[in-house]
């Protein structure tokens, strides 16, 4: 029962993680048909950020979960308007442009601190016990961020008037700039809300994974893979790709060792293209957000 | 098309071969060995970007993971040599390991109809599994016949040999004969391919798949082959990497190896198969120089140039050279070619939108 439980729960923290990682990629592909390859560096930014400031005295959870995401989200704004904008319709340029930015920011960084950074930040909450079974509370910590994350963008697009407008941009953008919204205002406030999401999820991982300049490369293709899983719907896409392959990922490495966890994600992933190219959205719950 | 129209089409193909060849006899004579070996590592490499001009400039595939069949050339290569105690069968193996594991990935992308964006996201992902796969392959456990995987590490590649004679071992300067043979042959194959019916259906189906699609080509197929093709020669190109390196690491598979193929051919210009073999050399001797200093940092420097060839020279230097070339040959009288100007102007700040 007990090892049941620890099981249930290493399973429901690999498919939060995959979810945490993916959904600022999810954001941004899903309300702009933007593939941002620079998604990794985004996230190792937000864990920089967090090391940064925690090194200069900023309580860890402030960093983490106030700093990261603001100090991403400015970068993500900035990007948008020096590179994106000039590029949207293109995807393919796009996905060329922002893989090259991905290469700068990973410059830049190794540039500033280093290749290897000494610096790690502990994860600041102990384990939790399970009968004979220990499981990290931190794990249980991030699985709750990530279903809150999920439930705030929910309320953004579905509540308010921003995401009503954007929305509505997604689905027919000439059709909400002759009614008067600045669409590439829209574009911007997504690529940095997107971006922001990322930098906290970035921001929450340092504690697990540490930070390197290169680190984003350990993201990315789970990231992706899980986003085009899912296909365009934000949350329900991301939900899906994070829960099948998350899982599929789970009970393969609770079976074989993490090697094959792997391994079984991406011929799932690879197979599930094969019979819904669109995606899981792309058949089922196509309404959804 | 009969055989002398595709002679005519090919004389470009035959100048540059011939340059080539010359280069080969005469580089020996007159560069020291170590540059003799790096530039062996240069030709692999070259036949890396080959490939990828080929499957994205004329199939139009998007293919990020070109790195993967690449590497896994590398890997067959360095595995079969050691197993079988000679290279000859070895560097088959490479190719046929290589242009076989295109052919499944390539089955299930496209006749799931994955189109060209996806199949960038999905080629480099399965680049990147191979990648962090091999690098936990560090075990004694991890073996194939006599050959320790060694994870991080990598595994010592066996340099080539005659054929048929495991003993005769190649020196550096005849790898070097060997593998810029190998270019020669590959670009001009790949030069001859785009001129036959396969190479002109694939070039109709990246312009229009639909149109081609109605005049009756399977264009599921077209793509798995040159797909397939083009994953071969990549294969090869390991081959001759690992000869130059003189061992394999799981740093084939890597993001940034995976980034240096696309630069390439950016750089080099898509629709060329010259453009990025030059652009190949001209980078490698950059990425060379810079990586004796430690201001600039290569990934930054890597980086500026793609973004600034997405957002500048979004055809590359080989087309954008091609175009000037034409202009100065044909609009000899001032006014015409100022009307040319202004046209293509107009052309490209439409095709901008």
């Amino acid at each position: 029962m007990d090892q049941i439980a620890a099981l249930i729960i290493q399973i429901a923290y690999g498919i939060a993680n995959l979810a945490l990682i993916s959904l600022g990629l999810a954001i941004i592909f899903g309300m702009m048909r933007v593939i941002n390859l620079a998604h990794g560096e985004f996230l190792m930014l937000g864990g920089y950020t967090v090391v940064v400031a925690t090194n200069n005295g900023v309580n860890l959870w402030v960093a983490m979960l106030i700093l990261a995401p603001l100090v991403v989200g400015v970068i993500g704004v900035i990007v948008e308007r020096l590179l994106i904008r000039w590029l949207y319709g293109r995807m393919v340029d796009t996905l060329l442009a922002t893989w090259g930015l991905s290469l700068l920011l990973i410059g830049i960084v190794t540039s500033i601190f280093g290749a290897s950074t000494a610096t790690t930040v502990s994860v600041p909450i102990g384990v939790i016990r399970i009968g004979e079974y220990t499981v990290s509370g931190y794990d249980i910590f991030l699985i709750f961020v990530t279903l809150c994350l999920g439930a705030a963008v929910f309320a953004v697009l579905k509540l308010t008037k921003l995401g009503l407008v954007a929305r509505g941009t997604m689905q027919n953008a000439q059709m909400a700039s002759a009614l008067g919204v600045s669409t590439s205002r829209i574009y911007m406030i997504t690529f940095g809300l997107g971006a922001a999401v990322s930098g906290l999820a970035g921001g929450l991982l340092a504690p697990v994974t540490g930070v390197l300049p290169t680190i984003g490369a350990t993201y990315i293709a789970k990231a992706f893979i899980t986003v085009i899983s899912g296909g365009a719907s934000i949350l329900t896409g991301t939900a899906a790709g994070s829960v099948l392959l998350g899982g599929i990922n789970g009970i393969v490495a609770y079976i074989t060792g993490p090697t094959f966890g792997e391994v079984a994600l991406l011929v799932a992933a690879i197979i599930l293209l094969r019979l819904m190219p669109r995606g899981i959205t792309g058949r089922f719950f196509r309404k959804s957000l | 098309m009969n055989s002398g129209s595709t002679l005519r089409a090919m004389r470009p193909t035959f100048i540059f071969a011939a340059i080539g060849i010359v280069f080969m006899l005469f580089a020996p004579q007159v560069l020291a060995l170590f540059t003799i070996i790096n530039l062996t590592t240069a030709i692999a490499l070259a036949i890396l970007a080959l490939s990828l001009a080929l499957v994205w400039g004329y199939g139009g595939i998007l293919c990020f993971g070109q790195v993967a069949f690449f590497g896994l050339g590398a890997y067959a290569y360095t595995i079969g040599a050691i197993n079988f105690g000679g290279s000859t069968w070895a560097i088959l193996l490479a190719v046929a390991v290589a242009a076989a594991f295109a052919a499944v990935v390539g089955y299930f992308m496209f006749y799931g109809r994955v189109s060209d964006v996806y199949l960038g996201v999905i080629t480099l992902t399965v680049t990147l599994i191979l990648y962090s796969l091999i690098r936990r392959t560090s075990g004694p456990e991890y073996k194939i016949g006599n050959a320790l995987l060694g994870g991080f590490n990598g595994v010592g590649s066996p340099p080539l040999n005659l054929p048929w004679n495991a003993r005769a071992f190649l020196f550096p300067e005849q790898v070097f004969y060997v593998a810029m043979a190998a270019l020669i042959l590959a670009y001009v194959f790949a030069g001859w391919l785009v001129t036959t019916h396969f190479g002109r259906v694939c070039v109709a189906i990246r312009e229009n798949e639909t149109r081609a699609e109605l005049l009756g080509y399977d264009a599921r197929a077209y793509k798995l082959g040159i797909f397939t093709i083009s994953a071969g020669i990549a294969g090869l190109a390991g081959v001759f990497f690992c000869n130059g390196v003189g061992r394999v690491t799981p740093d084939v598979f890597g993001l940034y190896n995976a980034a240096l193929t696309i630069i390439w051919v950016i750089v080099g210009g898509r629709g060329t198969l010259i453009g990025p073999i030059i652009a190949t050399f001209g980078l490698f001797y950059l990425t060379a120089s810079l990586g004796g200093q430690q201001t600039l940092n290569n990934n930054l420097v890597l980086g500026i140039i793609l973004i600034v060839f997405v957002l500048l020279v979004p055809r590359g230097l080989a087309p954008t050279i091609a175009d000037w070339f034409t202009q100065g040959r044909r609009g000899r009288v001032g006014a015409e070619r100022a009307a040319r100007r202004a046209r293509r102007r107009a052309g490209a700040a439409e095709g901008g939108k």
